[in-house]
């Protein structure tokens, strides 16, 4: 009878945030399938049939290869520069740096996270425009150097997004890096391996785990990014995610652009997919 | 050597945060510059925050943005904890299928989710505005907060409350007095995940928002788009502020990444 009870007082305190996550994530990606489906928006007067022209036309097109081909692009080049330079700036905090140098340097890392990212974003083209910093930085140090705007091109791109991401990348690996104990490190050391070999052998396959969940967090967004890149891409911005954007805001195709997310979130689920056997230990909450 | 390689380290860092706050103070800068698109030389000015007084678009926008965050915080941290609570602690059957079901959230990216739900309002009637805003930003925090304040949970064991139902105290009395002191920290940390959560949202923002009914990252987006104007970045100046501001407040009481 307790026991009975016990069981509707836990259902009856999941409801609520399930019936919300319901309503808001579930059942709209569910309607978003059956959209996906649709040969015309259904609020005309004519009744729209059931069709897989959009996922044939994606098939069919070389423009929607070539976007998803530049989002992944960019979701790698992105994901690569923010592990080159944010795997070792983790590296020396987790083993080179102590005490309260460490703990202000990683508030310093997470605290602009935690502001505005369309903001840190918009900051970036006064930084990359022609006459901007970088601009006028090369011609005080090279008077009657060509001018550098870099801004609207897909450099512009990279960099504001690696700005945008590079926490998550050095948080994760610093919390694994940081777990190492110090006594592997020793044991290496004692049987004769070298610095590189520690390396290589001791501390990449240690820290492996928190590198893939920064890589997951940072892939999956910039694939889907459309904000950032119109922002800093001019006419170098189009992507999969601003072809979506458009198709609900500018030519009201909702169909094709419910069928272009579920592409999208296709690409997103393959990646998960192949990082899922490092990532399983981590995904558990009890 | 060892002190060259330490000096590199430093060094190395430096640059790192360097290319992590350069563009923000340049922003900022360039609110405190006279010149309306950005000429140098610098000269200082206040002419873009006396301007924002005046833009009343961006005053109402702030205003929603506010708004939305603490409604956010307050119904999230409070459905979100009802459910941590029932997933630790009493295991009911499917706890596990309950607890899969907070990742799609986190990881479908939010363009989609916002598209599916501009969809979803549209086809069932819930339509955009702020209203519906709140449902896009409390799904966001939901798996969050869980998330948070289960891990809380979990640090400590069931004695205490054990003790306390023993001793005659009722479930609520239980929570009352004895689970949510204990939690506590886990739920102000939760709270001011969703409060930063909504109130840095442009994505789902930006889908579910009628005309005229704006957020401020959905009224700097317009901006932007429209053209530079050095409004904008007296505004970002403020915010970015503030909240590095309230960040170094709660890192005072909270420690981040782990650090020991």
């Amino acid at each position: 009878m307790a026991r009975e009870k016990r069981r509707w007082v836990a259902y009856g305190l999941t409801v609520p945030s399930y019936l919300w996550l319901a309503v808001t994530v579930f059942l709209p990606l569910i309607v978003m399938l059956y959209f996906s489906f649709l040969s015309k928006m259904p609020f005309g007067t004519a009744e729209p049939v059931l069709t897989l022209k959009h996922y044939k036309s994606f098939l069919d097109r070389d423009f929607y290869h070539f976007l998803t081909w530049r989002s992944v692009k960019l979701g790698f080049h992105v994901t690569f520069f923010c592990l080159i330079i944010g795997f070792p700036a983790a590296y020396i905090l987790a083993r080179k740096v102590h005490g309260r140098w460490r703990e202000a340097i990683l508030l310093l890392i997470v605290l602009p996270f935690w502001s505005n990212t369309l903001i840190r974003i918009f900051a970036w083209t006064m930084v990359l425009r022609t006459n901007g910093l970088v601009d006028q930085m090369v011609h005080a140090i090279i008077p009657g150097a060509p001018s550098v705007g870099i801004l609207y091109s897909y450099p512009a791109i990279v960099i504001g997004l690696v700005h945008s991401f590079i926490p998550y990348m050095i948080l994760t690996c610093y919390i694994s890096l940081q777990a190492i104990e110090d006594s592997m490190i020793e044991a290496g050391r004692v049987l004769g391996a070298s610095s590189l070999s520690i390396f290589w052998r001791i501390i990449l396959p240690l820290s492996l785990p928190g590198v893939v969940v920064g890589v997951v967090l940072i892939f999956v967004p910039v694939v889907g990014a459309f904000m950032e890149p119109r922002i800093l891409g001019g006419r170098q911005s189009i992507m999969l995610g601003t072809v979506i954007e458009d198709q609900f805001t500018e030519v009201f195709n909702w169909p094709l652009g419910a069928a272009l997310s579920f592409i999208l979130l296709a690409i997103v689920m393959a990646i998960f997919a192949a990082c899922y056997p490092l990532l399983r230990n981590r995904m558990k909450l009890t | 050597m060892f002190k060259g390689n330490t000096m590199f380290s430093y060094g190395y860092l430096a640059l790192v945060l360097v290319f992590i706050y350069l563009p923000i103070l340049v922003m900022m800068a360039m609110g405190f510059n006279e010149s309306s698109n950005y000429e140098l030389p610098f000269r200082f000015s206040l002419v873009w925050f006396e301007a924002l007084g005046s833009n009343d678009a961006l005053w109402r926008a702030g205003r929603n943005s506010v708004l939305l965050a603490l409604m956010n915080t307050a119904v999230a941290t409070v459905i979100g904890t009802m459910a941590a609570i029932a997933l630790v602690r009493y295991k009911m059957r499917g706890h596990i299928v309950l607890q899969l079901l907070l990742f799609p959230p986190m990881a479908v990216p939010w363009l989609i989710l916002a598209t599916s739900m501009l969809i979803f309002f549209f086809y069932t009637g819930i339509g955009r505005g702020l209203h519906a805003m709140l449902l896009a930003h409390v799904a966001l925090s939901l798996p969050y907060v869980i998330i948070v304040v289960a891990a809380r949970l979990q640090s400590f064991g069931t004695e205490l409350e054990e003790a306390a139902s023993t001793l005659g105290a009722t479930p609520l009395q239980t929570f009352f007095r004895v689970t949510l002191p204990i939690i506590a920290p886990g739920v102000a940390a939760a709270a001011l995940f969703a409060f930063a959560i909504s109130f840095d949202q442009f994505v789902t923002s930006y889908f579910l928002s009628p005309p005229g009914v704006t957020t401020l990252p959905v009224e700097i987006y317009a901006s932007i788009r429209k053209g530079f104007t050095p409004e904008i970045n007296a505004i970002s100046t403020i915010i970015i502020t503030v909240s590095m501001v309230l960040l170094l407040v709660v890192s005072r009481f909270y420690r981040f990444g782990g650090a020991r």
